[in-house]
């Protein structure tokens, strides 16, 4: 084989940069659940500057909830590290206490209401009371939303199938749910 | 870590970039109806926007009838109408409302927003970034069969004996929040509402896999700098919507609540009847404030794929790279940033600070600086080409034209001193009716011309795509040209007639010229859709690359099959828009073709990228 032969031409052309497109589309999906609620706490604060509005008091059992979602947080990260330790019993332990945790977010926020309506603030009447329903009523929907991926999750971990991306996913939400949450509970109680 | 999880057999390391797909056929159910590959989706989504644009040009000129011919009588429609006819034989007030407001909301959403982006985003970000399909093929699915829904829901609609929704398209409350208010606030609005959350559902599944697929799944060497910018449009586009439709979704559901549950966020004050509604407290602004944060991005999204694909036709067909590629890319950028905060130029006249008002008419303003940069740039991009005028490059030279002449009336509407007489009137109908119902109009036609040959592997007639053009394009300026006398003479637009003011009648002429170009635009599409569906079947077979384009939908096969790329998938060496390169061979040299290949036509900078190797290691 003579010399000439082993010159070659190459053009190397780059892989562009790639994430994987399930977990990139969950942050699309996130971004919009947080420009729905940018929409009704701009909305909340655009009709609160126009006056003929009632002030009300959030209920104990939203700072409780608080607490609970927080917990929750740290469990479902518990979840990732034990999958990716392969700690699996730990991992099944971990998710199971994080859907409790959830469950009993929406129920300590169903309290709440219930205490709001006994402090006569209601869905019905003055705005105020309105947005505080709809606000946390439609983030308790998105907490659905999460319970639901976790029992899917759960689903496959009792058939001993760990899907590390799942799970990641899953973890990215629920931690973006506790985190809105957090905003949500900030705000609703400086801006009352 | 993750190579211990990975090595484990039950965890599914799941990689769907480089998987190869299997080249597997369905049953007829899983090909053509539920089928999750995008270019049946992307002509799923055409067909049924082509159906809706149907309607919504009849339902026009149903009332153009109305305005043109306000004696006419129209027993001879009985038979379609039925009910919705006075015994005199005039259109019903009421269900003229409701025509306005159908027609808008279909022509706004349902074509120019699914049956546009769904078609092309769906067809042509796989094939030009050189994917397999899109990242979820099943939320893609997912996407069409909720628009599907959300289009049956509108069309129920339409049958409902009270009729459907009435109250404008931007459905302002108090009028569309009360059912006493008119017939179509009834069921009418409240299957609207119904529709329109299915649409955004539909609309955000899609946006999400758009954009995961073009920041995603590109093929190797495509890099951002060598995007088509039908690419670019569609993926900005696709931002646009993920940050808008929320909103408007947010909209909505405070409007349901209030319909249906008894809030008071939009109702406050309100008598009916001498009798006052227990509803206090809410404001109808705070709705449009919500409405327009997404009403005006919804304009971006009609328009930027039909800039996109207008590029892309009017380089190929004029045999040139496209000017100022980069220039084309910022400015949509910037569209893209500005139509999130000018919102409140519609709302001048709702008695908004004066100081307010001076803001969003300065940036307002500011958006003719990226739409002249745009027009400029199509315009030295026809300069001194060799211009072939096939029908899709006429509808794209025609968006050029209906985006200038549109667009300069933008100027005196984005002004909240002349708005204030300019409000609400003809003029407004007319600039948004060129500026994007047209523009967008022409730049999906001129997408289904140029792609129909990839679609569906046959060429469409050219003799008829020209008599289309002329008919629709002198027919559109027909029609809408006039109406901007008639709004500056201060004809409100919605009315059901002026021939009750004496002010009003010297324009009756005027209103019959727009009727009938109206309706000799509308029978002018009939040569389309004949051309359109006859041409599926009988057209000739169409040649792999017909229009020599350099982009990569033109490297597949003549009828792409799943996956869309029998072999590899090819490698990206070049952007896009290398049209008569001084010392190439031909007048075009595909995305595909290394550098390496070309040495007669390479410029300094582009031989640097081609090493010359000795075995492995470089010289």
């Amino acid at each position: 084989m003579s010399e000439a032969v082993d010159f070659k031409i190459v053009e190397e052309p780059k892989r562009p940069l790639a994430m994987h497109p399930k977990k990139f589309g969950l942050w699309l999906f996130m971004a919009s659940v947080f420009i729905l609620f940018m929409a009704f706490t701009s909305a909340y604060i655009v009709r609160r500057a126009e006056g003929n509005w009632q002030i009300f008091e959030l209920p104990a059992l939203f700072t409780y909830s608080t607490i609970v979602i927080l917990l929750s947080s740290v469990t479902m990260q518990w979840t990732y590290f034990a999958v990716k330790r392969n700690q699996r019993a730990n991992a099944k332990n971990m998710i199971v206490l994080t859907s409790v945790a959830g469950v009993i977010f929406l129920a300590l926020q169903w309290m709440g209401w219930g205490s709001l309506i006994e402090s006569s603030i209601h869905l019905v009447g003055n705005p105020s009371g309105s947005f505080l329903y709809i606000i946390t009523g439609l983030h308790a929907a998105h907490i659905i939303s999460a319970i639901v991926f976790l029992l899917v999750v759960l689903a496959n971990a009792l058939r001993n199938r760990f899907n590390l991306n799942q799970i990641e996913m899953c973890t990215t939400y629920w931690h973006f749910l506790g985190v809105l949450w957090l905003y949500l509970f900030v705000f609703l109680t400086l801006l009352r | 870590m993750a190579i211990h999880v990975e090595s484990h057999s039950a965890v599914h390391a799941h990689d769907d970039h480089g998987h190869e797909h299997e080249h597997h056929h369905g049953n007829f159910w899983t090909t053509y109806i539920f089928s999750e590959d995008h270019k049946v989706i992307a002509k799923q989504f055409l067909i049924t926007g082509m159906i809706w644009a149907l309607i919504g040009g009849v339902l026009s000129v149903l009332f153009r009838l109305q305005l043109g011919f306000p004696e006419a009588n129209l027993s001879w429609l009985k038979p379609v109408l039925g009910g919705w006819l006075t015994p005199e034989g005039k259109i019903d007030p009421e269900f003229y409302l409701a025509l306005v407001t159908m027609h808008g909301t279909i022509m706004v959403f349902f074509v120019l927003t699914a049956g546009l982006s769904g078609t092309f985003s769906n067809f042509l970000i796989p094939l030009q970034v050189g994917a397999r399909d899109m990242a979820s093929g099943f939320m893609n699915m997912l996407s069409y069969w909720f628009f599907f829904l959300s289009s049956c829901v509108m069309f129920v609609s339409l049958f409902i004996s009270t009729g459907p929704a009435a109250g404008g398209w931007v459905i302002y409350p108090p009028l569309s929040a009360l059912p006493q208010a008119i017939p179509g606030s009834g069921l009418g609005m409240t299957l609207w509402l119904v529709s329109m959350a299915l649409f955004i559902v539909s609309s955000l599944l899609g946006s999400i896999n758009y954009i995961t697929t073009v920041i995603n799944l590109r093929t190797v060497g495509m890099s951002f700098t060598k995007l088509p910018l039908t690419i670019w449009a569609f993926f900005l586009t696709a931002i646009i919507g993920i940050l808008s439709f929320p909103v408007l979704f947010a909209a909505a559901l405070l409007l349901i609540f209030d319909r249906s549950f008894g809030t008071s966020f939009y109702l406050s004050d309100i008598y009916i009847g001498g009798e006052a509604l227990p509803n206090q407290g809410g404001s109808p602004i705070l709705f449009q404030h919500l409405f327009w944060f997404l009403g005006h991005p919804e304009v971006y999204i009609v328009l930027l794929p039909a800039l996109g694909i207008t590029s892309e036709i009017i380089a190929t067909n004029s045999r040139k790279p496209i000017f100022g590629y980069k220039a084309m890319v910022g400015s949509m950028l910037f569209i893209a940033i500005l139509s999130f905060v000018v919102w409140a130029h519609h709302m001048f006249v709702t008695g908004m600070n004066p100081f307010l008002g001076s803001i969003f008419t300065l940036l307002t303003l500011i958006i003719a600086v990226p739409s002249a940069v745009k027009i400029f740039n199509y315009v030295t991009t026809l300069w001194k080409g060799n211009i072939r005028f096939t029908p899709a490059m006429l509808f794209s030279i025609g968006l050029v034209s209906f985006f200038l002449t549109g667009g300069i009336t933008g100027i005196f509407l984005g002004n909240s001193a002349v708005d204030i007489q300019l409000h609400d009137t003809y003029f407004v109908v007319a600039h948004f009716h060129l500026v994007m119902g047209s523009a967008s109009f022409f730049g999906m036609m001129a997408g289904v011309y140029h792609w129909f040959p990839k679609m569906f592997g046959r060429m469409m007639d050219e003799k008829l795509g020209y008599l289309h053009f002329w008919l629709t394009f002198v027919g559109v300026y027909l029609v809408f040209f006039p109406m901007h006398y008639i709004g500056i003479a201060g004809f409100p637009r919605r009315y059901y007639t002026w021939t009750a003011f004496e002010t009003f009648s010297g324009f009756a002429d005027l209103n019959m010229l727009v009727s009938i170009a109206a309706i000799v635009t509308l029978s002018a599409q009939f040569i389309f859709l004949f051309n359109f569906i006859y041409n599926i079947f009988r057209g000739k077979l169409a040649p792999t690359n017909p229009w020599n384009s350099t982009t990569l939908e033109w490297t597949t096969p003549r009828l792409p099959g799943h996956g869309n790329w029998p072999g590899e998938i090819p490698t990206v060496y070049r952007w896009p828009y290398d049209y008569s390169k001084p010392g190439a061979k031909e007048d075009f040299i595909p995305q595909h073709i290394p550098y390496s290949e070309t040495p007669e036509s390479n410029l300094p900078h582009e031989n640097d990228q081609i090493k010359l190797q000795f075995g492995d290691k470089p010289l």
